[in-house]
C-alpha cells in the first residue's frame, strides 16, 4: 500500500500527466482527478518530563501541520488512536494502526534539558508494510529552536514518502503591509514558511519593494525609496545590517536577483524614461549593460544554471516573456498567449518558469516550460503576481491582492500541479514574498 | 483663515498625492502643502506661490492605459507649469510618474519612470532647466484613488509636478 502511495507521489511530482506507474501487483493510473492523501498519524512526540512533553506535542502539530498543508496528505485525528504511543522504543502496534488505515506513523521522542538542550528522534513506519521506511533519525538542537526542528522532521517524512526534496526548513522574506491603499505602510519582514516566527527589517518610514534571497539564504536584495530615489539595497539577514547597492543620480533602480553563485545581481535601471536590464558583480561593484532598446526591459532572472536569463519586455507592443544568455545579447520571445506577461522566474529545477499574466482583467499565476511551451495558469484573481518557488520547485507562492477601497494583499501558495491553493498565515497584510533555500 | 480652511478642504476634497504624503522624501526642502498656515506654499491666491502651482496652474497630468504620451490636454496644463517654473526661478521640482493597479509592480515602476519622464522632457523643451527637475517613478504604490474601476484608475495614472524649494546653502 505504501509503495503504491509512494509510486503515486512520485509520479505527480513530475507533473507530467498521464503517468502510468506499475509496481507490483498494483496499477494507477495518475490524471488530472482530484488524488487521494495519504492518511498519517504523528501521536505526541513522547518525553519523560514536562518541559519535553508540551515540545513533543507542539512537534508533533508542527510536523502535522506541514504535512496536511501539501495537500498530499491527511491527518488522522489522535481520538481515533486505538494504540498510544508511549515509549519511543516499544515495537509499533501495526494491526491497530492499520485498523484505522494508517498508512504512515510518525512517532518521536523528546529529550529536553535544564539547559536549553532539545534532543528530538523519530522514525518513520510504512503501517500496511509493517516495518520503518528510512532509519530512525536523531537531530539536536536548543528548545527556542524546536519549530526548525519539527520542520527537518516533516522534511524527512516528505522526502522518503515522495521522494521529493523537501522545502519546509525555509524561510520567507516579503513586505509586511499596513494602513490604507494610498498610505500603506511597508515594512521588510522575514518568517518561516509556515508564517510562524515573523521578525522585521527595516521599519516603515519608507517604501520598500520586492525582497529577493541570496542563494545561500543569508542576504536580501530589496528596493526601497529611502534615500527618496528606488535604490537597491542588499541587507545581512542576521546582523540585519544593509548598504546601498546601486545608487548613481539621476536614475533609479529595482526589480535586483541574485544569480546561481551569488554575485552577480540582475536588476533594472531607469534614466531617461527607459528602464533597461544591468548585471552587476556584488563584491566588486563593477556593473554591465545588458539591454539597450527603447522599451522597457525589467524583472530579469537567472536560470540556475547561471547560463541564460529570463526577463519582461513590452518591446513587442506588450509586456512579454523574453529568454537572452546570461551576457546579453539576442532575446527569444517566449511567451505568446493572449494576454501580458509578467516577472518571469526561473525554478530551481530548471524545467519551468512561473510568470504573473493579465488577460481580460484577471491575473494568473502560471508555469511554462523554458520555450514557452505548455503555458498552464494556475490561479486567477483580481490581482495575483509576483511568483516565487519553493527550494525544491513543487509549489509557488505568490502575492494576492483584493480589490476596491479597503482591498489589502496577502500571500498565497499553490502546487504546480495547480491544486492545493491555500493561504499562507501573517498577522499583517503581506506582498512580494521570496522563498529561502533550504536551510542547513 | 478663510484661505486656510479652503485650502484644506480642497486638499481632503481631491485627495491631493502631496496632502497625504508630504513628508515622503524625508527632506525638509520639499513644501509641505499641507502644513498649518501654509507659510511656505503661500496662498492659492498668489501667483508665485507653491498652492497657485498646484491648484490654478494644475500640478498633474492623466495617461491612458499603458501610454506615456502627452494628451493635447496634459501639454496644456505642462505649458502653465513650464511658464510657472520659468518664473519662479526659487523653486524646482520633482516629477512623479503613477501608474494605475492594473500591472505588476516592476512593470508599473517602468512605466511611472516614463510618464515622469515625458512631462521632463516637456519642460525641458519649454525651457525649463534640467538640472532643476528630478523625476521619480512611484509604480502603483501611492494611489489617489481607492476604488478599483476606471473611474479611479484613470486619476491614477498621473504624473505629478511637486514644487520645492530651492535649498539655501
Amino acid at each position: 500500500m505504501m509503495r503504491y502511495v509512494l509510486s503515486l507521489l512520485v509520479a505527480l511530482a513530475f507533473w507530467v500527466a498521464p503517468v502510468v506507474a506499475q509496481d507490483g501487483p498494483l496499477r494507477i493510473e495518475i490524471t488530472e482527478g482530484v488524488i487521494e492523501p495519504l492518511p498519517f498519524a504523528a501521536p505526541d512526540f513522547v518525553s519523560d518530563n514536562a518541559t519535553g512533553a508540551d515540545l513533543g506535542r507542539k512537534i508533533a502539530d508542527v510536523v502535522a501541520a506541514d504535512l496536511t498543508g501539501t495537500g498530499l496528505f491527511r491527518e488522522i485525528q489522535p481520538d481515533a488512536f486505538i494504540s498510544r504511543v508511549t515509549s519511543f522504543s516499544s515495537p509499533v502496534q501495526f494491526a491497530d494502526w492499520k485498523a484505522i488505515n494508517t498508512q504512515a506513523l510518525i512517532t518521536g521522542a523528546v529529550t529536553a534539558d535544564g539547559n536549553g538542550k532539545l534532543v528530538v528522534r523519530f522514525r518513520l513506519y510504512d503501517v500496511f508494510a509493517g516495518q520503518e521506511l528510512g532509519q530512525g533519525l536523531q537531530l539536536e538542537g536548543t528548545q527556542d529552536g524546536w519549530r526548525r526542528m519539527a520542520h527537518k522532521v516533516a522534511d524527512q517524512v516528505y522526502s522518503r514518502i515522495t521522494g521529493e526534496a523537501p522545502y519546509f526548513d525555509s524561510r520567507v522574506v516579503f513586505v509586511a503591509e499596513s494602513g490604507p491603499k494610498d498610505q500603506r505602510s511597508k515594512r521588510l519582514a522575514i518568517m518561516d514558511y509556515d508564517g510562524a516566527n515573523v521578525s522585521y527589517l527595516t521599519d516603515s518610514t519608507s517604501i520598500v519593494l520586492a525582497p529577493r534571497f541570496s542563494p545561500d539564504g543569508k542576504r536580501v536584495l530589496y528596493t526601497s525609496y529611502e534615500s527618496g530615489f528606488p535604490r537597491i539595497y542588499v541587507m545581512d539577514v542576521g546582523a540585519v545590517q544593509r548598504r546601498v547597492l546601486e545608487s548613481q543620480d539621476g536614475q533609479m533602480s529595482f526589480a535586483p536577483r541574485f544569480g546561481p553563485d551569488g554575485r552577480a545581481v540582475l536588476y533594472s535601471v531607469s534614466r531617461g524614461g527607459n528602464t533597461d536590464l544591468y548585471r552587476m558583480d556584488i563584491d566588486s561593484g563593477a556593473s554591465t549593460r545588458l539591454t539597450t532598446a527603447p522599451s522597457i526591459e525589467t524583472a530579469p532572472s537567472f536560470s540556475p544554471d547561471g547560463s541564460q536569463i529570463v526577463f519582461e519586455s513590452d518591446r513587442s507592443g506588450t509586456p512579454q516573456l523574453y529568454v537572452m544568455p546570461a551576457g546579453g545579447g539576442e532575446a527569444q520571445r517566449i511567451s505568446f498567449g493572449q494576454g501580458r506577461y509578467g516577472t518571469p522566474v526561473w525554478s530551481p529545477r530548471g524545467d519551468l518558469i512561473a510568470f504573473t499574466k493579465q488577460s481580460k482583467g484577471r491575473f494568473h499565476i502560471g508555469v511554462m516550460r523554458t520555450d514557452g511551451s505548455e503555458e498552464r495558469l494556475l490561479t486567477a484573481s483580481f490581482l495575483d503576481e509576483g511568483p516565487t518557488w519553493s527550494p525544491n520547485g513543487r509549489v509557488i507562492m505568490f502575492t494576492r491582492e483584493t480589490q476596491g477601497a479597503q482591498g489589502s494583499a496577502s500571500l498565497y501558495s499553490v502546487d504546480i500541479t495547480g491544486r492545493n491553493l491555500r493561504q499562507v498565515g501573517t498577522t499583517t497584510g503581506a506582498s512580494d514574498p521570496s522563498w529561502s533555500p533550504l536551510q542547513d | 483663515m478663510t484661505y486656510l480652511s479652503k485650502t484644506l478642504m480642497l486638499c481632503a476634497g481631491l485627495a491631493l498625492a502631496a496632502c497625504s504624503s508630504p513628508d515622503r522624501f524625508g527632506d525638509s526642502n520639499t513644501v509641505d502643502l499641507n502644513s498649518a498656515g501654509g507659510t511656505m506654499a503661500g496662498t492659492a491666491q498668489d501667483p508665485a506661490s507653491p498652492l497657485y502651482f498646484q491648484q490654478t496652474v494644475g500640478d498633474r497630468v492623466l495617461f491612458q492605459v499603458d501610454q506615456s504620451t502627452l494628451t493635447s490636454t496634459a501639454q496644456a496644463t505642462l505649458d502653465g507649469q513650464a511658464q510657472w517654473l520659468l518664473t519662479n526661478t526659487d523653486y524646482n521640482a520633482v516629477i512623479e510618474g503613477h501608474a494605475d493597479e492594473q500591472g505588476t509592480r516592476e512593470y508599473n515602476l517602468a512605466l511611472g519612470a516614463r510618464r515622469a519622464n515625458s512631462v521632463h522632457e516637456y519642460l525641458v523643451s519649454k525651457g525649463v532647466a534640467g538640472n532643476r527637475l528630478k523625476v521619480i517613478s512611484y509604480g502603483k504604490e501611492r494611489p489617489i484613488e481607492l476604488c478599483s474601476n476606471e473611474a479611479c484608475y484613470a486619476k491614477n495614472r498621473r504624473a505629478v509636478t511637486v514644487i520645492s524649494a530651492i535649498p539655501s546653502s
